[in-house]
Order: structure tokens, then C-alpha cells, then sequence
């Protein structure tokens, strides 16, 4: 009972005591300073109050989200259904191999004055350079897996005659997810990216837009709070993502674990 | 960015004889060659785009035929700027790669094999892991101007998380009976690093290279892109703001292939890694 | 039907005599072909299977045991001959047949549950309505001793229970034909016991036709009304044996009787010349 309290204590010692040491420091290493780039951390936080809670919400950190998820949510559609049907077939796999590995291989950022041509600088530019960029992860992952199906269960589905949408819902994505979800996780990284750097290059309001803006006024605390705020987005993005990870591959971890015993 | 990179090599394989697709009809086909198939893919995929803008299908001023887009490249070919651009951009990304690399193998190899250490920092850097590098665009700007060391810095930051955690994974992953038979004969500390700890990390290594390189080229070429550092994806975003459309493709095309390149040799070294201790291969991907 | 007057039949339909027929192989032989040379594995196969009779069809290693059962389920199509059941020839997998196979852990489906399993198949049966899917599924997990595992996941439960479960889902599917692809291979020999007199009571219980593919002599003596004695590759029909035995089977009793003695050193010895390469004259 008391060991496992002084555990409990002890783990939360250990995960809190550097990140608390780390702010610290930044804080009272910077508390007097005078120096324009590194503003007092406490006036960052003053500015980060201020800036991010009134309508720069729905101003910027709304529409920048909006974005991302649209984008996201697009290429993960479009890389599923896409992988499903590349995945069942070998001659469709070899022909299309080559010219995915060229698509994949472009750094997605150079996408954004390409689609820009076609889209403008509108939403529709932003979801277009982020659907583009992370369809491929999905859908490279996508055919891995749905390659990589064991072939007894494969039988097995076949035998019972199972067929149709049934055979793709309960055999297939099923039996890709761990790669999809894999393909997922690569492409919230790089639709994060997107959206940034497109707001960046070309925007009226949006995250990157508005730090970008800050940097250029040389408001700087402001920019700081900004850049806090892009780094609390991620780490939150990156917590909401876990959580969907443990139920959709809950299966998948379990069964990891009885085969590493075995 | 991620656990694992697909790969469509293994497409070459043959299909498993266990699995077969029984053709209703009894004549065996010889099944056309994979080259065969890949080679007409990609020359369907050039034709494409040759003719789409051709037959107006998309504007050509939106997306110029591929010959123009050659013609482009040709040209630009003949020009220092492009020479200059090209070899700032694989400078950067492997001077970045090469510093992410041996700092992630440093601070992974003394995170991994203290328990007090690993646990200690498992939330800093599952906080600091997550922050999108693009984040520090405005702070290195504000400080380096658009530099390449601003660019750098982006390069370094992405690909370092990559390499650290393969870098840890494979610490952990030491045979702990390996570990203590190396002690109780006393092996002086630099062999035991070289004999035992050495041959397990390696291949989670070249797994967080693979990744990292990958990684690496996207912020080499967004920093260009956003910052102005010299580079391919300055003049791509030089060639967009003066309307040169082909040159713009032209260089877009050529990004293509430098992932293209380093996709292939990134699985190259890996594979070699891999070779000789297969037994990792399923463990580290 | 009773057991005793289908043994008495089945010396009959041994060599293929009148009567009705469950399934029925004939002439099916299959050659592979590779990228290099084509591979005969199977030559000419001819028997039949009464309804409701339990036979075992048992072989040297890599004596096309499995292509044999890939044909009779449908999964691939013989290259010539044809495998008929119930009438109809089967070019698919067929509906009135279930499939148990050797590699139980990777025959469930790891992402549904033990019941998720077994009730699967059921759904895309025609005339199945929910609450008979849950019965069946009940009663299916009852009959194998696995009523309270419902709910857990395959990779939670052992080698045996796994392949239990397999058995669950392919007797839920009410099928007129199971086949079992040597099912007990990779469990342990008192596992395998406890199997091996699971297939005979639910066979008894339910009346359903069995065809038993095994590479184990006494498993094939010890379950079988008859024995089907296949030779090495290209594979023929060796010998169709009559297991003569008394229907009430314990593993105990039967396995020191004096008769099951006899018969499993008959088998045994076939199969030792079938190693050796004898084949019959007629199929050389």
C-alpha cells in the first residue's frame, strides 16, 4: 500500500521535475532581461493571456484548425479508399508504384505555390496543399497492409464467403489499421507543417499568418505566445491521436504482447 | 514524424503461392514482369501529364505540358544559379541529417541505458517531440535572418527527435544476459559500447536515419521556401512570384527526384544495417 | 440415421458402390504452374463421402493432403477432374461447407471477440435473423466447452481454445460438409486428445459429414469410419481403409484394443511403402 503511494509519488517526481526545472530556468534567466529577442517569459505569458483567449480564436486558431482537420480528413479518405483498391490488385501495385514513389518523394511544401497556381490563396489553397501532402503517407501505408493481410485469414473470409463490404470492413481495414493508422500519424505531422507554412506563404489570418505578422511588427513577446501556442497545438494533436490510436488498435497492442510472450 | 515509413519494394516478391486468385478459366497466363508493368506506369504517368495540358484538359498556364517542363530544366541546367541553389540544398540537408544523426546517437545511447535518466525526461521529450519545427520559423528568422543557419536549425530540430527515439528503442532493446556476461568478463567500457551495445543499436539507428533523412529534406526545402535561405525552394518560390510556371515545375520536378534519391539510399544503408541482424527487422519498423 | 448401418454402408461406398453421395471427387488432379517447370502435385483423385460419414484422409508429408482440401473447399480449382458436393460442382467456395484450418491463430480474426468470431460468418447467411445468431453462436461456444469465453479476445485464450473456437464458428455455420486441414497439428498432445474426442461427440450430435486431412496415423484410426490412404506426390488414392471399430470411442479402450492395433500397423505400413514410392499399378 505504502509502496505503491511512494511509486506513485515517485513517477510523478520524475515526469514533473524537468519540465518544471527547464521553465523555471527560462523564467528567471530571462526574468530582468532587457535583451529585444528574449523577452521576460513572464511577459510572454502576460502577451499569451492576452493575445490567444479574446477573438483571435475564432479569428486565427479556429480557421488554421478547420483547415487541418478538412485537409486531413480528406487525404485519409482518399488514401484508404485509394490503398484498398491498390492493395487487392499486383498489376495496379506495379504500375502505379514508380509515379506514387516520384509523387510521394516531392517535400510537400514545394506543393504550396504549385496548388496556389490552381487555388489561389483561399481555404481552398490550405486544404488542397494539406490533403495532397498527407494522402500519401495513408495511401502508401494503406497498400502495405492491405498487401500484407494473412493469407489463412484471407481463406478463412473466403471460405465463409464473405464478401463485399462486409469483407472490406471486417477483414481489410481492420487488418491494415495498425499500418493506417501508422500512414495517420505521419500525415498529422506534415499537415500540421502544411498548414503553418501555407498560412505562412500565403494567408489573410491563420496561425502561421499571425505569427509570422507578430515577427514582422517585432512584437515579440506576442510572437513568443505564438510560437508557445503552435507547440501546445502539437503536443495536444499529438495526445488526442494516442487516444484514438489505443482504441482503434487496442486489438493490435494485445495481441503484440501475447505473441512477445509466447 | 512517424514509426514507419511504407515501402512498395516487397511488391516485387512473387504473389504467395497460398493465396492464389483461382482464375475461373484453366489456362495458365504467365504473368506480365513487375519491371514491365512499372516501366509502362511511370511513361503513362509522363503522358499524362504531357497531354492533359495539351488537350486543355487543365489550363496549360496552371500546369505546363512535362516536354515544356524539361525544356525548362534544360535550360535552367545551363545556369550557375541552379547549380548553386541544388548543392546549398543537399549541403544543408546533409550537414543537418549529420548533426541530428550523431546528437540523437549521443543523447540516445545515454538516455537508453539509464532507467533514472530515460524516465526523468520521458515527458520533456514527449512534450518537445510533438512541436511541428516550423513553429521556430519566426524565433530562428528573428535570430539568424534567412540564413542557412535558420534553416539549419528547423533541419536539425525535426530530424533529431527521429533519430533519438530508434536511438532509445534500441538501447532498451539489449540483450540484458548479453550485458551482464560482457561485465562479468570485464570488458573495459569501450568494447563493451563496441561488442555489445554497438550491434543492437545500429540497425534501430539506420531505421531513425531512414526516417530522418526523409524528414530532413522536407524542412531543408520549407526553410527555403519560407525563410529565403539559398536553395532549391528559394528560387521555386522566386520562379512562382515572377509567373515562371515551367521553371517553377521544372525545380518542383527535381525536388521530386532528390526524395526520390535519398528514399533509396536511406533504404540502402538500412538494408545493410539490416543484413546482418535480420532479427531486427520486424521489431525496428 | 444411425452410425452403426453407415459403417456397414461405407464398406460399400468405399469403392464408390450406389447410394447417396456427399461429396464426391473425381478424377481431380492438380499441377502448379511455376516460372520454371510445371509441378504435378496431385494426380488423379476419385472417392466419395456419404452424408454424415466421418472419414480421414492421411498421408506421407508434402503428399498433396492440403491441395487436396484447397480443391474440396474452393479456394483453387483443380486442373482436371472435379469436385462435386451435393450435386453441385464446386467452382467456389461452396455454401453448405466450413473450413477448419491447421493455423488457428491466424484463422481468427484477432480483432473481434470469441463470440465476434463465431458469429461473423453468420451474418452474411441468408435467412439468419439477430436473435438466432446470438443462439447459435451460444450454443456453438456451449458444445465446446467455451461458454464463459465469449467476450474475450483470441490471443487471450490458449493454442487449443483457439482452435476450440474455430471449431465454434464452423459448427454455428450449420455447414452439410466440415473439413478440418489437419487441426490439431501444433497443439500439445493432451490438447489434442480433448480435441480429437470433441470432433467425435459433436459429429455424433450434429450429423454432419467430416473430412479429416491428418499426417498422424492413430488420430486417423482413432476418429475415422474410414481411412483414405493417399501416396506421395504426384497423389493417387492408395488404399480406402474401413475402420471397423466399435462407434463409441475412448481414448483409452479403443486405443489398446487389439483391432485399432491391427489397423493402425495396416495404415502405417501403406504409408511406409508410400514414402517408398510404391504407387498402384493402374496410377504409375
Amino acid at each position: 500500500m505504502t509502496g505503491a503511494a511512494t511509486d506513485v509519488v515517485r513517477r510523478a517526481l520524475l515526469a514533473l521535475t524537468l519540465p518544471v526545472v527547464l521553465v523555471a530556468t527560462w523564467w528567471f534567466a530571462t526574468a530582468g532581461s532587457t535583451s529585444f529577442y528574449w523577452p521576460p517569459l513572464a511577459d510572454i505569458a502576460t502577451a499569451f493571456t492576452e493575445t490567444w483567449t479574446g477573438e483571435r480564436i475564432a479569428a486565427d486558431v479556429l480557421p488554421s484548425l478547420v483547415r487541418l482537420t478538412t485537409g486531413l480528413a480528406i487525404a485519409i479518405v482518399l488514401g484508404v479508399a485509394g490503398g484498398l483498391l491498390i492493395g487487392s490488385s499486383r498489376v495496379l501495385r506495379a504500375v502505379l508504384e514508380p509515379p506514387m514513389e516520384l509523387l510521394r518523394a516531392i517535400p510537400p511544401p514545394v506543393l504550396v505555390p504549385v496548388i496556389m497556381l490552381f487555388a489561389g490563396i483561399g481555404d481552398g489553397m490550405k486544404v488542397a496543399v494539406i490533403a495532397s501532402g498527407c494522402v500519401w503517407p495513408v495511401l502508401l501505408n494503406t497498400v502495405e497492409g492491405v498487401r500484407g493481410v494473412d493469407p489463412v485469414l484471407r481463406e478463412t473470409a473466403r471460405s465463409y464467403r464473405l464478401g463485399g463490404a462486409r469483407r472490406v470492413r471486417v477483414l481489410l481495414l481492420r487488418a491494415a489499421s495498425p499500418q493506417i493508422m501508422a500512414g495517420a500519424r505521419q500525415a498529422l505531422a506534415i499537415g500540421v507543417i502544411l498548414m503553418v507554412i501555407s498560412e505562412m506563404f500565403a494567408a489573410t489570418n491563420g496561425l502561421g499568418f499571425t505569427i509570422v505578422q507578430f515577427q514582422r511588427s517585432f512584437a515579440i513577446p506576442q510572437m513568443w505566445s505564438g510560437v508557445i501556442l503552435l507547440g501546445l497545438i502539437g503536443v495536444a494533436l499529438s495526445l488526442l491521436f494516442k487516444l484514438v490510436e489505443r482504441r482503434v488498435l487496442g486489438w493490435y497492442h494485445g495481441l503484440r504482447a501475447a505473441q512477445r510472450k509466447a | 514524424m512517424s514509426a514507419s515509413t511504407p515501402t512498395l519494394e516487397a511488391a516485387t516478391a512473387p504473389p504467395r503461392s497460398s493465396s492464389p486468385p483461382a482464375p475461373p478459366v484453366r489456362r495458365t497466363r504467365r504473368p506480365v514482369p513487375n519491371a514491365v508493368l512499372g516501366t509502362a506506369g511511370l511513361l503513362g504517368f509522363l503522358l499524362l501529364l504531357e497531354l492533359v495540358p495539351r488537350l486543355g484538359i487543365v489550363n496549360p498556364a496552371y500546369l505546363p505540358p512535362f516536354s515544356e517542363m524539361v525544356r525548362a530544366l534544360v535550360t535552367q541546367a545551363g545556369d550557375a544559379v541552379f547549380w548553386e541553389a541544388l548543392s546549398a540544398t543537399l549541403r544543408g540537408w546533409a550537414l543537418g541529417l549529420a548533426i541530428a544523426l550523431a546528437a540523437g546517437v549521443v543523447v540516445g545511447v545515454v538516455l537508453g541505458s539509464s532507467t533514472f535518466l530515460r524516465e526523468a525526461t520521458a515527458t520533456t521529450v514527449e512534450f518537445l517531440r510533438p512541436i511541428p519545427s516550423v513553429a521556430l520559423i519566426p524565433v530562428v528568422v528573428l535570430l539568424f535572418g534567412s540564413s542557412m543557419t535558420s534553416t539549419l536549425l528547423l533541419v536539425v530540430y525535426a530530424s533529431f527527435w527521429q533519430v533519438l527515439v530508434q536511438v532509445v528503442y534500441g538501447v532498451q532493446d539489449i540483450d540484458p544476459v548479453a550485458h551482464e556476461t560482457a561485465r562479468s568478463y570485464r570488458l573495459s567500457t569501450w568494447r563493451r559500447i563496441r561488442t555489445v551495445v554497438w550491434p543492437t543499436v545500429m540497425p534501430y539507428a539506420m531505421t531513425g536515419f531512414r526516417l530522418a533523412a526523409a524528414v530532413a529534406l522536407i524542412l531543408e526545402i520549407t526553410g527555403e521556401l519560407i525563410i529565403g535561405s539559398p536553395g532549391l525552394g528559394r528560387i521555386i518560390a522566386l520562379a512562382q512570384s515572377a509567373g515562371a510556371v515551367e521553371n517553377m515545375y521544372a525545380l518542383v520536378l527535381v525536388t521530386g527526384l532528390i526524395g526520390v534519391a535519398v528514399n533509396l539510399l536511406a533504404r540502402a544503408v538500412e538494408r545493410r544495417a539490416l543484413h546482418w541482424h535480420p532479427s531486427i527487422r520486424g521489431a525496428a519498423s | 440415421m444411425t452410425v452403426h448401418s453407415t459403417i456397414e454402408k461405407s464398406a460399400a461406398g468405399a469403392s464408390g458402390g450406389p447410394g447417396p453421395v456427399a461429396l464426391d471427387v473425381v478424377g481431380m488432379g492438380k499441377t502448379y504452374a511455376g516460372s520454371g517447370a510445371a509441378v504435378e502435385a496431385v494426380r488423379d483423385l476419385t472417392f466419395a463421402v456419404r452424408p454424415g460419414e466421418l472419414v480421414c484422409i492421411v498421408g506421407p508429408s508434402g503428399c498433396g493432403k492440403t491441395t487436396l482440401l484447397r480443391c474440396i473447399a474452393g479456394l483453387m480449382s483443380p486442373t482436371v477432374g472435379e469436385v462435386v458436393l451435393e450435386g453441385r460442382r464446386v467452382d467456389g467456395p461452396p455454401e453448405g461447407m466450413a473450413v477448419v484450418f491447421q493455423e488457428y491463430g491466424r484463422s481468427l480474426f484477432p480483432w473481434l471477440t470469441v463470440s465476434q468470431n463465431v458469429e461473423l460468418p453468420l451474418k452474411d447467411k441468408k435467412g439468419i435473423g439477430k436473435a438466432r445468431r446470438r443462439e447459435l453462436v451460444a450454443e456453438a461456444l456451449e458444445a465446446v466447452g467455451l461458454a464463459h469465453a465469449g467476450e474475450q479476445y483470441p490471443w487471450q485464450l490458449s493454442g487449443g481454445m483457439q482452435q476450440r473456437v474455430a471449431i465454434a464458428r464452423a459448427v454455428a455455420y450449420e455447414p452439410k460438409v466440415l473439413l478440418m486441414d489437419e487441426p490439431f497439428a501444433a497443439v500439445d498432445a493432451q490438447t489434442r486428445a480433448d480435441l480429437e474426442d470433441l470432433v467425435r461427440s459433436l459429429w455424433h450430435r450434429l450429423g454432419v459429414t467430416v473430412l479429416f486431412v491428418t499426417h498422424d496415423i492413430d488420430e486417423s484410426v482413432y476418429l475415422g469410419e474410414r481411412v483414405i490412404i493417399l501416396s506421395s506426390s504426384p497423389t493417387v488414392v492408395l488404399e480406402d481403409v474401413v475402420i471397423d471399430l466399435p462407434d463409441d470411442r475412448d481414448q483409452l479402450t479403443t486405443r489398446s484394443e487389439a483391432r485399432f492395433a491391427e489397423l493402425r500397423t495396416h495404415v502405417y505400413e501403406r504409408i511406409q511403402e508410400a514414402k517408398r514410392g510404391h504407387r498402384p499399378a493402374a496410377a504409375g
